[in-house]
Formats: structure tokens, C-alpha cells, sequence
């Protein structure tokens, strides 16, 4: 019974970096699917599909979630972003600025979650404490850098934000 | 200030743009028109005979395209860096869990998935081994042939008379230490992507590939066809430290097989169970070591038995365990060494390169027993250490004299030290006899570690610098990025050299058909070796050009200063042309504005039967000192802060250097106090980051990075090495931290919380691995 349902199709509708998409999905479609093979928004990654690894964070209507364990068929009507939409006026946001600058990157595959992890923060704390930093990604592992020049960058976007606003 | 342009300036990353914008292509970000899915159905007993494989009803579900076996294998069965014994699929006998026995190809993944279920598999399990001491004891089971006693490998050192050295100790000490299983944990599982060429039985694999050579090699040969036919383009790594070798030289060979087999591209992507699965892993070690000192403090003779735990295939561990072999006694000068370190066969899943390559084993066993040491003698382990340590033109244990090179030893020691403030802590910490709540310690650990792959093997690596009309240059290198920054580091050489502006420079992915085989990016090699090849590429056609602008500069050529974009005369820098003008003027005069850049490195000896001989051409010396909090009611221990002090002999550019310090610190804690792979009789337990843990952002302590710079006589600039240094100190500097705060020597990997408070693992699933007797 189970696999019938999850074959069956169903289109669904919301915004992504703005746009207004409409995507065919089954009961078993991720989120994270309808983004990297339906849309072609690749740069969402997946690190361990269980929600550990924080690679695949993606903002739904503000707030950061793994969209590794995000059923499709929730998506309905909500507002998404991922990190594809930062750049989108054609300039890099102060955060992927800070990040160039700090060298906050090495193999870069953890880079987009935790781009939008610290994008959440910052909507919701402009001007965190390094341990409130440290806490915001806490739920995006990386292996190479050890976090300290992520930091900074978040750290030096959040006061750069503040000054041009 | 630098006097340098380019190099030794913290420049933004050559790749930041592209990865942080999402842009980077990633091995599983490729779609190619008609791309197929691969799944692997993996061995369900670590060591069994397969009796029967029914593949028909898999192949007969829609959607399923082909199911390939080792009987679709044109050429060779099985692969290996060092020796072919690594099945691509297993025909008769698994060896470990991870091994592959059949894989379906099919629409998309989710068919593929369905297809493994449908796939028949008769088993006979036969009888295991999991622990290295069982295997080497006499009359147990033989796992290869060829191997008797179970042993991969084995190498002596011998250096004067231990017995004798012994004999004029005042003190001898016995101890022995064991380092648990652990995972490079990339954050990017295993990929590749093989898609047939037009001309015929060609073949080009796109993949998360740390050694594209390595890689390339394998393919040829499971397919049976010369190097090429075979083309490897490297994507963007997410992540490798070691990982990304024969691992994914046995998917790229799947993939590739599966390919030509269908006629379309094969996608394989590994999933975080997979890659935890099947993926090689860091080798546990047992080391005993026996350790003779006179009263005033002076290593007189160190004796060092080995186990190393291979797994189920030789893989790298005859070179790993060579690293061990060259380095045990740490950097002091013993005057009497007898070590036997010995690779050991089991069921478990196989050991092979991970950041350190044999050298974290050791330095946690060195490094706790010279703390050991120190505190019987009634010395500081500081002052014992500097009375011991190596100082320039020290004779190392296998009788290399180190006088090529600027011994640093002493001077990385005390700037780590000082900056943690190691002295007078230890000190008052050592007063706190609290044995509830918590309390603090200090420690430290140093090292030198020898630079490359030294006698291991042939070191060469090769560079291609072309200037294009416009003066806009692409740099092609045989090294490949692993996301340690190495485009970077190579585009800042290139720049330096050429004379030209660092944005000026294109780097290209690496690929097998443009540049000359340079090895495998590997042992913090890329550096010293690859940044030569790009130094002498760009060498060649800056000669050239400084040529041209002679001509039209009316000066001689020898005058003529190239930096920054510009060439000007020395004398009138007013007298100046643009670079990319003269490369326009190069261009109209028809001369050759690219070059092949080779390098190869001085010249090593080894002697195989007395573990004699010049190991490496050059060494680097670290040291990181921790300040931790233990607390005496959970065990837990918490890092506080860590200063490293590394010698990388020129930061080519110091904000990489700082991130490879940052990121070696982190992963050298999680060794020390939270990660272990555990094996259940050779059954993986730990499959995702659900339950092996790394460090998070909440977990990282302060990091101080210090960086010394003593240019080395080889490296271009002067540069050595950072990688693998930055990852191989922490753990013992952390176990005598503990020590100095609560008292408690544990001499066992990782100082979790049951080590910490109870001396033991309460986890039933470990110990098979000879990291516990419980």
C-alpha cells in the first residue's frame, strides 16, 4: 500500500529566492530533491540525510531548516532560500564578502548551510556575541577549518550590515 | 614586511567565489544526458564465502538497465596503491563489511535502491579475526595467502645496543598505548561519475578524486586498456584529508565499467552509511614501548613493538606504518633504537591515508611517555624534553644527521608553551588535588615529521604554465585541490614568478590528459613539490618574456625587475610595460609563452633490513600546548585553549596556513576525546554523524596559531609543509593535560568520558579492535 502512495504524483506550489515555482513530487520527494534535480539548484548539499550535518540548510519562510528531512508536500505555499538567492542582485551579500575575506572556506562543500544558518541569525540577532555565533551554527559540521575564521566572518558581516543600514 | 608581491600575503582563496555562491561543481551537482544510477549491494558478513549470486530478478525489474558483477570485469579484478588485492566486486570471499558483490544500474536511484532487495546472496560465513594481537599468535587463522602470520608487512630499525643502553639507565620504563579506528569524515560522501568517450573502450570519469593519477591507473587496468583511454577530471573536493584514494578509485572503477557496459554515463554516489561503511579508515595501533633514561634526565635507549591493524587489504599500510617506523622514537636524540612495527591483517574494515599517516599513533605514544618519563625522574617534562630534543645536526634514529635544514625543535616548543603560559600552570594546576568537580591541566606535545612521501616511493610532480595572448594565464598543476587551498597557494607562486597580477591567473581543474603524471597529492607534498614544478613552469616563460620586454625596453635583460603586472627597468622603474603587453608583443614575435615545470625531489636512502638511512629531504617540527578542564564527576573534558606553533618554513599564505592550523587543531581533538569508528565483529556500528561524533562550532576551544618561519634550502620561497603536522599533536597534549589536572594517565584513545572517570570503555562493541580489554 505504502509504495503506491509514494508513487503517486502531486504538484506543489511556492517561492524560492524569490520566484514563484511549481514542482511534480511524490509522497517520499525531500525537499532537498525538488531543489537539487527539479530545480537545478545544486547548491544545497547533501551530507548525511539525517539531518546532522546541517549541509543542506535552506531557509522556509525564515527560518533554517535541514532540507534533507523536509517532505516535499510541506513546502506548499511557503517561502524559500537558498544560497543561490544571496547573490541574486548580482553582488555578494556582506556575509559571502566576509566569508572571501576571512578565508572562512576550505573545501567549501559545508559553505551554503552554513551561509544560510548565519543569514538566519543575523535576520533575527544583528549583533550576536561570538558564542551566539558558535551556537547558530552549531548544527553545520565542517571538517576543515574548525569554525574559528567562520566566526569572524559572521562576526564582521553582522557589524558591516549594521553600518550600512 | 614581505619582501614579496605575492606570496607570503594573506590572500582571498583563487576558488571562494564559486563556493560561496553555491556555484562549485561538486561531483553529484554533474547531470549528463541518459545518466544512469548505481547502487552498490555490499558484503552482509565481514568474512564469508559467497556460495551463490542471483542477480535475474533484479535485472528484470523495470528500469534496471544492467546489474554488473566481477564477471563483467574486462580486465583486472582487483586494485591497490601498493598491492592489487582490493576486489572491485568480490567474486568468491568477503573480507569486510564494506566490500561490493554486485551493483545495480538502473534509471534512477530509488529503482536501483528497489533492484538490491531483489538481488539473492548465499553466504558461508567462515571464521574472523578482529584483534592484531590474535592474528599474529601462533596458529591462527591465515586471512591471505602469501601473508603468513598475518603480517602486511614488517620494519626493523636498529641503532646501537639497546641491551647496552638499557644497562647504563637509571630508570627504565614500560608502557603501552592504543589509538581507537577513525573516520576522515569529509563532509562529502564518496562520487564519481564515468561517462563513455566517442572513440571506442574510452572512458572519462569526473569524481571526488584526491589522487587523479591513482585513480586513472586503477580504471586502466579493470578495464584492461592503456593509461589513455582513461581521462580523469577532478570536480570540486568536499573534503578528502587522506580519504579520497582507493576508495574512490574502486568507484570510479565501477562506474567506469558500468559505462562502457551500458553505453551510458553512470553516476555512483556514496550515502553517509555507505561512506562510513565502506570507506578506509585511520589504523588503530598497539605500541609498547620500553624507554631507558639516566638520572639526569638523558634518553639512553628506546625499545618499540608496533601492531598496526591493516583490516581486511593491504591498502596504504606498508607506507603508513614505514612513517611510524622512521618517527617512533619522537624528536629526541636516542642513542639506542630497536623498533619493529609490523601491519597486521583482521576482518575489520581496511586502514589506509588519513591525515598524519601513522605519524598521530606514535606521537600520542611518545609524547604521553615522555611525560611519563619526565615525572618518574622528578623533572619538568618541559625542561626534559628541551634536554633530549632534537637541535641542528642531530642524529635522528635511523642515522640521519639533520643539518640541511634549520632545526627548529626547540624554538616551536617554547613559543607553544609560552603562549598557553605552560610553565608556571602546570605547576599550580599540579597542587589541585580536587577529586570532585572540575578541574584544570596544561600539557604539550611536539613533533617533526619528515617532508613528502621521502623513501617511500618516486616523488615528482609537474606543472603547465601558458600565457595567453592578452597576458591572462592558465595554470594546469599534476597536484590536485583537495580544499586545502592548493589553487591558491599555486596561483599566488605563479603570480610571484611570472611577474604577473594574482587575478590575472586561471587555475584549471586537474586533469590526466593535459599534465604529466605528479604522483598523488598526499604526505604534505603539494607545497614543496607542486609549488616548485609551478615555480620552474613559470621560471621558463618569465624568461622569455623578460626577453621581449628587453628588446623593448632597450635595456639588458638582466635589468629588468617583473612584479605586480608590470616589467620595468631596475634602475628607471619609469622605463615600465605592462605585463600584459609584453605578452601581447611575446605573442607577435611567435614565441612559446607556456612551459612544463618539473620537479624532483633530492635524492632519500633507505636500508629495509636495519631501518637505516636519510628518510625524508627535509623535516618540520611543531608543537601545541593545551590548557583543558576535566570534570572529575563525568569524566568529560573540555579544551580550553590550544596554542600551535608550526615551522612551515615560508607561509606562502599565511590566512591558508592559519585555516589548516585551525582546521588540524579541531580534528586532532576530535581524536583525542571524542571519535571512535566501533566495530562490532567487523559489523560497522557507527554509521552517521548521529553517532560518530566530530566537533562541532560549540566544541572548539580558543586557537592560537603561531607560525614560524625558517625557509627551507628545497621548497619554493623557502616553503616545507602544514597539512598533516597541524593534526597529529593534539591528542597526547591533551592526555598531559589530564594528567596535570586530575592525576589520571590514560593511555588509551579517545579520553571520553567512561576513560576519563572509570579508566575503561563501558561499550561492549569495543575492544575488538585492540583499543580494550572490556
Amino acid at each position: 500500500m505504502k509504495k503506491v502512495k509514494a508513487e503517486q504524483k502531486k504538484l506543489i506550489s511556492f517561492t524560492v529566492n524569490g520566484d514563484d515555482v511549481k514542482v511534480e513530487i511524490s509522497a517520499d520527494t525531500r525537499l532537498i530533491d525538488v531543489l537539487r534535480n527539479k530545480l537545478n539548484l545544486t547548491g544545497t548539499k547533501e551530507g548525511c540525510g539525517i539531518g546532522e550535518c546541517g549541509a543542506c540548510t535552506v531557509l522556509m519562510d525564515g527560518k533554517p531548516v535541514n532540507s534533507c528531512l523536509v517532505p516535499a508536500f510541506q513546502v506548499e505555499g511557503s517561502v524559500i532560500e537558498t544560497v543561490e538567492g544571496l547573490d541574486k542582485s548580482g553582488e555578494l551579500h556582506p556575509l559571502q564578502e566576509a566569508f572571501v575575506e576571512h578565508t572562512a572556506i576550505q573545501c567549501g562543500y559545508c559553505t551554503p548551510g552554513m551561509l544560510m544558518s548565519a543569514l538566519a541569525l543575523l535576520r533575527e540577532n544583528p549583533k550576536p556575541t561570538r558564542e551566539e555565533i558558535a551556537r547558530a551554527i552549531s548544527g553545520n559540521l565542517c571538517r576543515c577549518t574548525g569554525y574559528h575564521q567562520i566566526i569572524a566572518a559572521i562576526e564582521d558581516a553582522s557589524a558591516k550590515i549594521r553600518l550600512s543600514e | 614586511m614581505s619582501s614579496f608581491t605575492v606570496v607570503n600575503h594573506p590572500i582571498s582563496r583563487i576558488d571562494a567565489i564559486e563556493k560561496v555562491t553555491g556555484r562549485a561543481e561538486f561531483t553529484d551537482d554533474l547531470a549528463f544526458d541518459g545518466m544512469l544510477h548505481g547502487r552498490v549491494l555490499r558484503a552482509k558478513y565481514p568474512h564469508a564465502k559467497i556460495l551463490e549470486l542471483d542477480t535475474r530478478k533484479a535485472e528484470e525489474l523495470p528500469g534496471v538497465v544492467a546489474v554488473i558483477t566481477y564477471a563483467d570485469i574486462p580486465g583486472a579484478q582487483a586494485i591497490g596503491p601498493v598491492r592489487p588485492d582490493m576486489p572491485v566486486f568480490v567474486s568468491t570471499r568477503t573480507m569486510y563489511l564494506g566490500d561490493a558483490v554486485a551493483m545495480v544500474v538502473a534509471e534512477t536511484p530509488e529503482i536501483a535502491n528497489r533492484a538490491l532487495a531483489l538481488i539473492r546472496v548465499e553466504y558461508e560465513e567462515l571464521p574472523t579475526i578482529f584483534d592484531v594481537e590474535e592474528a599474529v599468535s601462533e596458529g591462527a587463522l591465515q586471512l591471505h595467502k602469501d601473508y603468513p602470520g598475518n603480517i602486511v608487512n614488517h620494519y626493523p630499525l636498529r641503532k646501537g645496543n639497546v641491551e647496552e643502553g638499557f644497562k647504563e639507565s637509571d630508570i627504565v620504563l614500560e608502557r603501552t598505548y592504543t589509538t581507537q579506528l577513525i573516520e576522515h569524515a569529509y563532509i562529502e560522501p564518496e562520487a564519481a561519475v564515468a561517462v563513455p568517450g566517442a572513440a571506442d573502450g574510452t572512458v572519462t570519469v569526473y569524481g571526488s578524486i584526491q589522487n587523479p593519477f591513482t585513480a586513472r591507473r586503477h580504471v586502466a587496468q579493470v578495464l584492461g586498456v592503456s593509461l589513455n583511454r582513461v581521462r580523469i577530471i577532478q570536480c570540486a573536493m568536499g573534503g578528502s584529508f587522506g580519504g579520497k584514494d582507493d576508495v574512490v578509485s574502486a568507484i570510479c572503477a565501477r562506474a567506469a565499467v558500468a559505462a562502457l557496459k551500458t553505453g551510458r554515463p553512470v553516476k555512483i554516489v556514496n550515502t553517509r552509511e555507505e561512506s562510513i561503511i565502506e570507506s578506509y579508515k585511520r589504523h588503530p595501533y598497539v605500541m609498547k614501548y620500553k624507554v631507558g633514561a639516566t638520572r639526569c634526565g638523558k634518553l639512553r635507549a628506546m625499545e618499540i613493538h608496533i601492531l598496526a591493524d591493516a583490516g581486511s587489504y593491504v591498502s596504504m599500510t606498508p607506507f603508513v606504518t614505514w612513517r611510524s617506523v622512521v618517527q617512533a622514537t619522537g624528536p629526541y636524540e636516542v642513542p639506542n633504537v630497536k623498533t619493529d612495527v609490523y601491519g597486521v591483517f583482521t576482518n575489520n574494515t581496511y586502514t589506509g591515508a588519513m591525515r598524519g599517516f601513522g605519524s598521530p599513533q606514535i606521537i600520542f605514544a611518545q609524547e604521553s611517555l615522555m611525560d611519563e618519563l619526565a615525572e618518574e625522574l622528578g623533572m619538568d617534562p618541559l625542561e626534559f624534553r628541551l634536554a633530549n630534543a632534537f637541535k641542528q645536526g642531530s642524529v635522528t634514529a635511523s642515522g640521519q644527521i639533520l643539518d640541511e635544514h634549520t632545526v627548529s625543535l626547540v624554538q616551536v616548543i617554547e613559543k607553544a608553551t609560552e603562549a598557553i603560559g605552560y610553565s608556571e600552570k602546570r605547576k599550580a594546576y599540579a597542587e589541585n588535588k580536587a577529586q570532585k568537580g572540575k578541574v584544570r591541566g596544561v600539557g604539550f606535545a611536539a613533533s617533526y615529521r619528515g617532508v613528502s612521501l621521502g623513501a617511500e616511493g618516486v616523488d615528482a610532480a609537474g606543472a603547465l604554465v601558458s600565457v595567453q595572448p592578452d597576458g591572462s594565464v592558465y595554470l594546469h598543476s599534476g597536484l590536485a585541490e583537495n580544499g586545502q587551498g592548493l589553487k591558491t597557494i599555486f596561483s599566488q607562486i605563479a603570480a610571484e614568478e611570472l611577474g604577473c597580477r594574482f587575478e590575472d591567473i586561471v587555475f584549471m581543474d586537474t586533469d590526466t590528459s593535459v599534465i604529466p603524471d605528479s604522483g598523488a597529492t598526499v604526505a604534505s607534498r603539494s607545497t614543496t613539490m607542486g609549488g616548485s614544478a609551478v615555480r620552474d613552469a613559470a621560471k621558463k616563460v618569465r624568461e622569455v618574456l623578460l626577453g621581449v620586454a628587453a628588446e623593448l625596453l632597450n635595456a639588458p635583460y638582466e635589468e629588468i625587475t617583473a612584479a605586480g603586472g608590470k616589467m620595468y627597468v631596475n634602475e628607471d622603474p619609469a622605463r615600465c610595460m605592462e605585463f600584459k603587453d609584453v605578452a601581447k608583443a611575446a605573442y607577435g614575435k611567435g614565441q612559446l609563452m607556456a612551459a612544463i615545470g618539473w620537479y624532483q625531489a633530492p635524492r632519500v636512502s633507505w636500508d629495509e633490513k636495519t631501518g637505516q638511512g636519510k628518510a625524508y629531504f627535509t623535516y618540520v617540527y611543531g608543537c601545541q600546548a593545551a590548557e583543558v578542564e576535566v570534570d572529575c564527576d563525568t569524566g568529560q573534558v573540555k579544551v580550553l585553549k590550544v596554542a600551535a606553533a608550526h615551522d612551515v618554513g615560508r607561509a606562502i599564505n599565511p590566512a591558508t596556513v592559519e585555516g589548516q592550523i585551525y582546521g588540524g587543531v579541531t580534528m586532532g581533538m576530535g581524536y583525542g576525546i571524542l571519535e571512535e569508528v566501533e566495530l562490532q565483529d567487523g559489523v560497522t556500528k557507527t554509521r552517521n554523524f548521529d553517532e560518530y561524533l566530530i566537533p562541532t562550532s560549540m566544541d572548539v576551544p580558543e586557537i592560537v596559531p603561531i607560525i614560524v618561519e625558517n625557509p627551507d634550502s628545497y621548497g619554493p620561497y623557502g616553503a616545507k609543509t602544514i597539512g598533516e603536522p597541524t593534526c597529529e599533536l593534539l591528542a597526547p597534549a591533551i592526555a598531559n593535560a589530564v594528567y596535570n589536572a586530575c592525576g589520571k594517565r590514560i593511555r588509551r584513545l579517545p579520553l571520553d568520558l567512561e576513560r576519563v572517570l572509570l579508566g575503561y570503555s563501558l561499550r561492549a562493541a569495543r575492544g575488538k579492535r585492540g583499543s580494550d580489554e572490556a
